[in-house]
């Protein structure tokens, strides 16, 4: 009994061994534009090229000791009823050396580069565009400080060149981070931190609170869009146009009235103007509602009929609750903000 | 046939007012296992909430309640009095003690734990349990009510393991049996007195991160009122500089453990044991100088990154000593498999996977990818579940016999060994693969699409094969309390003292102090062909502490003045620290000089007095 | 066991540390003050974190009453020294000097605490209070804090002072006072760091 149990436990450990192997190396890379294996940025390449790195010398490191182990275990194990004293070894100085020495080489192979790509990440160019973001609970402001345009939610940029994010928080501590493209920051209330970020390919990429910051932590989620800088051009142009497409019906022109009247205090609607709430220009062309719900007429008047539920403890009065809107000026409202297209 | 500490009928008195370190120990071990249970039910809500995407089992607040107790309650209320369990068992008689050198002081420090955690734990039914995460950073943790829960419930409870630190070190210091050099001492008080530096250094910052937490949201003080000029990264800071002291004074004593079950399992002595001692001291060290690796997000810039990525990367290197030198140990040696065993070797690729993840984490640059995901999640489950936990196992499995008196059943103990390690590997390996993937750490929810749902449902399962271990041990526990094998006074063929006296000691551990002749001095006795230990002094009446109900009254005082604190009643403030004042009073003007106890069944010599 | 030593006066060379009990108390008590100089460290960091946001209101140069602070210094700097008086005596088995000694330690112990409320009383008229600024409150803390170590070392000798009015010098209570001397010893320390730090470099700027 007591062998077949030792071959198997031997087999069963070489067998973990190779299936944690092959999963390691294989590696789902996971999804694109999210995943921080997929690096479709120059930091997060740098990064990546970091994590390739370490891996491959911990999965070495990892080896020879998983190799030592096993030996060990199936050499030595004693046979049943063997009550043999094994001769009593103190030590042997030129392997202490060696397993100290060589570890100390290994970390010096990771070192350099981490010290050289980590004086890189933080050279941030004087020159480049600067995008001042702010953090709230549980929401992300945009502000263009070059053009004066002021978004929420999702961050435009031009593909190509380094952008200068200067990062602040509102209330608590967040993070920023957009795995595709670079690493994270933290977003801090009492000081701005700097990083840059650049895009090698345009798209949409997933952007990710990284810091607990309340209920609403895991739902403020936000975009990094990466367009051409002939696009870019062109959105900053229409952000900076003080108007908005006219209201189509009648119902999208009551919503606007209600808007003025209920909203307006801390929703801006011209992409120049700043509120306390998330800027609403270029609405309708969001990706999002509420930073994690598709943008569509049923998700708006989720949101509307109790932001409580859809984002707890997240700071916008209740329309319904606390602001005494009823369902039909809740559609109306919701007609209206997603007729505010750019243009 | 001397009786043993256990032989007295039960009284619930006796267990309340005992000064003796090894009934002082079994309530240790008995709150850690109950908190373990605590926490484990947290993380299990926890893993249902996430099995599925957009999961409506816990909203937001709650995730986030449970949280963070789960971490607080494993780190603080589960791990530490585990821990604090072996070392109040198994240090006095390594160093061939009679007690530690400060009883009252050490039934104490359990009786401040105790209602330390209580208070902590009935925020939930006061309020809402906190949930702002173990490491409860300001501003977020001023905006709760739970935070009060925390920060007073850790003040006390963290004043008892300052208290037991204290007494450990002085304990080793200065009590050791004749013949015991510092290094002859065992690895496992060894790492007792490292943990304990660390303990008294790293819990005396954290006391000072909960004064300005608990200042800020009572008395309106401005630390972090940016607004006002305060700073949140001090916070960060100093949260920290204890923080990660925090978690190598949790694993230095299960190195420990693994080093004296490994050399006892493998009948060989440990191999490197002065590199062992230095590479414990160092990790000591050198965990105190990487703290900001934690904050390599937070924007303090490239050169302390830099300087704290290398010191992190450089506590890789005695750790790595330790790997090696128990592998060297089981080879040429005669390994056994029994359960301990199993745990004490299955610790070693288990810790080494957490630790080669720990190496990446500290490259700044790649952190900047894993910082605040899941990725960091699988790291510290590795070193924690894989190595900590795991070495609990193993000790528990080691010194049952010695200090109950009874073995563990060896079939549960192998079939929890299994479904605790598949369980353990599946819900973490696949976490690490998650980080990279985009997940962050802390969420109480996903969005689906993002390709992270069959990883999560996987992680969930793996929590369930862990809970059907912790069941099987508990059942364990109870079915050996019932009808287990009567141990031995020596069945594993021991190295170290505690092997040299009989299973379970007798009140006073040793009728006579030993002579110490060498390392693994009980080994070493046997390889002389002698029987038992030769002695230091003439058998003569012992001296023993005095029980005492002060030190749980002195404790309860300050469980008054927390609720005190936390509702903003003066009253409850000055009734709880009168009580405590009046005690520790009583206890200074009392003059308290122990018994004198007759070793059982054995012959005294008349009118020979010493002190213990 | 060893028989001790006695010498001519009846009491061992060093009575705190002729015990086992003695001994133990002596490197246990080591080792707390150590816990707590870090504790301090950390009240430091953050006062000296915090040592200019005064948020508007006064600084510690505008503040400072330097000439009283000195005179607090001056006692509580002396009364380290006639705790020293006490041990010595105590080491001598004189009883009744050592009892002199130490209750003039208490009476300047707190003729500094008085100072020293007095002190916080006109820094609150002049608008310094505890939630007045980060440089308030974390002021408030290091001081307030160290204020309260002095209170309870006061307390601490006082009792031992009024337990034994009675009784003599022996091994068991020799341990005890030199133990309250060497807390009394640890407060001056901490205060003559907390004098440099927050009055000498406050009003250095």
């Amino acid at each position: 009994m007591e062998f077949s149990m030792k071959n198997w436990k031997t087999a069963g450990r070489y067998i973990l061994l190779l299936v944690l192997a092959a999963l390691t190396l294989t590696g789902c890379a996971g999804q694109e534009n999210l995943s921080a294996m997929i690096p479709k940025g120059e930091g997060a390449e740098q990064q990546y090229d970091l994590i390739k790195l370490t891996t491959y010398i911990m999965l070495l490191v990892t080896a020879v000791v998983i190799i030592l182990f096993v030996y060990a275990l199936v050499k030595y194990r004693a046979k049943p009823g063997d009550k043999s004293i094994p001769k009593q070894v103190e030590g042997n100085a030129k392997l202490e050396f060696l397993w100290t020495a060589i570890p100390l080489v290994l970390i010096v192979i990771i070192a350099i580069p981490t010290v050289k790509s980590e004086f890189a990440l933080a050279d941030v160019p004087e020159d480049a565009m600067k995008i001042k973001v702010t953090a709230n609970q549980f929401w992300w402001e945009f502000e263009y400080p070059d053009y004066g345009v002021i978004t929420a939610q999702d961050m435009y940029m031009p593909v190509g060149d380094k952008v200068a994010l200067e990062l602040k928080s509102k209330d608590v501590i967040h993070s920023f981070w957009v795995p595709a493209l670079g690493g994270k920051m933290d977003t801090n209330p009492d000081n701005v931190n700097k990083m840059w970020l650049q895009a090698k390919e345009t798209g949409i990429y997933q952007g990710k609170c990284t810091e607990l910051c309340g209920a609403g932590h895991a739902l403020m989620d936000f975009k990094v869009v990466v367009v051409t800088q002939e696009e870019f051009d062109a959105w900053i142009e229409k952000m900076k146009n003080p108007e908005n497409p006219a209201p189509a019906t009648a119902k999208a022109h009551e919503g606007q009235q209600i808007f003025e009247k209920s909203c307006m205090g801390c929703h801006a609607t011209n992409g120049t103007g700043r509120s306390m709430g998330p800027n609403m220009k270029g609405f309708g062309d969001r990706s999002t509602v509420a930073g994690y719900l598709e943008l569509n007429e049923e998700n708006t008047m989720k949101w509307l009929k109790d932001p409580e539920k859809v984002k707890q403890q997240n700071k916008m009065p209740s329309p319904m609750q606390d602001l005494g809107l009823n369902e039909d000026q809740l559609s109306a409202l919701t007609e209206y903000l997603l007729g505010l297209k750019l243009e | 046939m001397a009786t043993s500490y256990l032989d007295k009928k039960f009284s619930l008195w006796d267990w309340l007012t005992t000064v003796d370190h090894k009934k002082i120990g079994t309530l240790y071990f008995f709150a850690g296992i109950f908190y373990f249970a605590v926490g484990g039910l947290e993380a299990l809500f926890i893993r249902i909430q996430l099995m599925y995407p957009m999961n409506d089992f816990l909203d937001g607040e709650t995730f986030n309640q449970m949280m963070t107790m789960h971490g607080t309650t494993m780190l603080f209320f589960a791990a530490t009095p585990l821990l604090f369990g072996f070392m109040n068992w198994v240090v006095p008689l390594q160093i061939g003690a009679r007690d530690v050198a400060f009883p009252f002081l050490n039934s104490l420090g359990f009786w401040m734990f105790f209602f330390g955690a209580l208070l902590t734990n009935t925020s939930f039914f006061l309020g809402g349990a906190p949930q702002a995460g173990w490491t409860s950073y300001a501003p977020l943790a001023l905006d709760y009510k739970g935070t009060d829960f925390f920060v007073l419930g850790l003040q006390i409870s963290g004043a008892g393991t300052i208290m037991s630190a204290i007494n450990f070190l002085t304990t080793i210091f200065t009590m050791r049996a004749p013949g015991m050099t510092l290094l002859r001492m065992p690895l496992f008080t060894w790492s007792t007195v490292v943990a304990s530096a660390l303990i008294m250094f790293a819990f005396t910052p954290l006391t000072g991160a909960l004064f300005l937490l608990m200042f800020e949201r009572m008395f309106d003080a401005k630390f972090f009122d940016v607004a006002a000029g305060g700073n949140v990264v001090l916070y960060e800071h100093i949260f920290w500089i204890f923080g990660h002291p925090e978690v190598y004074l949790l694993v230095l004593p299960a190195f420990g453990i693994i080093s004296d079950v490994i050399a006892a399992v493998s009948r060989k002595r440990l191999f490197g044991y002065h590199s062992m001692v230095f590479a414990t001291v160092l990790i000591g060290f050198i965990g105190f100088m990487v703290w900001a690796h934690h904050m390599f997000a937070v924007g303090m810039g490239p050169t302390v990154n830099t300087v704290f990525g290398i010191a992190t990367m450089l506590v890789g290197v005695p750790t790595g000593i330790k790997v090696f030198n128990w592998i060297f140990t089981m080879i040429g040696g005669k390994v056994q498999f029994n359960t301990a065993g199993l745990f004490a070797i299955s610790f070693i690729p288990s810790f080494v996977i957490g630790g080669v993840t720990g190496v990446m984490l500290a490259s700044s640059v790649a952190d900047f990818q894993f910082h605040d995901t899941y990725f960091v999640i699988a790291h510290f489950h590795y070193v924690i579940v894989g190595g900590i936990v795991q070495a609990v196992f193993a000790g528990m499995f080691y010194w049952w016999p010695k200090i109950f008196g009874k073995m563990l059943n060896e079939t549960l103990g192998k079939w929890m060994f299994w479904l605790f390690l598949i369980g353990f590997n599946l819900t973490f390996y696949i976490q690490h693969y998650l980080g990279l993937w985009g997940m962050p750490r802390r969420v109480f929810t996903y969005l689906p699409n993002q390709g992270w749902d069959t990883a999560n449902f996987v992680s969930t399962v793996g929590a369930f094969f862990m809970s059907a271990a912790v069941i099987l041990l508990v059942i364990n526990v109870a079915v050996t309390f019932a009808r287990g094998e009567k141990a031995v006074q020596d069945p594993w063929y021991g190295r170290t003292l505690e092997w040299s006296i009989p299973s379970p000691p007798p009140e006073y551990n040793f009728a006579r102090t030993p002579i110490v002749r060498s390392n693994d001095p009980w080994w070493y006795e046997k390889m002389q062909g002698k029987k038992e230990m030769q002695y230091a002094e003439p058998l003569s009446e012992i001296h023993m502490p005095n029980p005492s109900i002060i030190p749980l009254i002195m404790a309860f005082g300050t469980f008054i003045a927390g609720y005190g604190f936390i509702y903003t009643s003066w009253f409850g403030v000055f009734l709880g620290f009168g009580i405590t004042g009046v005690c520790m009073f009583i206890r200074s003007i009392k003059d308290d000089h122990g018994q004198h106890v007759h070793p059982e069944g054995l012959h005294v010599e008349k009118g020979v007095h010493h002190s213990a | 066991m060893s028989t001790i030593d006695l010498k001519a006066n009846g009491l061992p060379a060093h009575p705190e540390r002729a015990t086992q009990e003695g001994r133990a108390k002596l490197v246990g008590f080591w080792l707390y003050m150590s816990a707590e100089a870090v504790l301090f460290a950390t009240f430091f960091g953050t006062f000296m974190t915090f040592r200019n946001s005064v948020n508007g209101g006064p600084t510690g140069a505008e503040l400072f009453a330097i000439p009283m602070v000195l005179t607090a210094t001056a006692i509580l700097l002396v009364s380290s020294l006639t705790s020293v008086f006490a041990i010595m005596a105590m080491q001598r088995n004189q009883a009744s000097k050592m009892r002199f000694w130490f209750a003039v330690t208490v009476l300047l112990g707190a003729s500094f605490l008085g100072l020293e409320v007095y002190e916080f009383v006109e820094y609150v008229h002049e608008g310094h209070t505890f939630t007045s600024s980060p440089f308030g409150s974390s002021f408030y803390t290091l001081v307030g804090f160290h204020g309260a170590h002095v209170l309870f070392g006061v307390l601490w000798i006082s009792t031992l002072l009024l337990r034994n009015i009675n009784r003599p010098i022996d091994t068991y209570v020799a341990p005890k006072y030199y133990v309250a001397s060497l807390y009394w010893h640890f407060v001056d320390l901490v205060w003559v760091f907390i004098f440099t730090i927050v009055y000498l470099f406050g009003m250095v700027g």
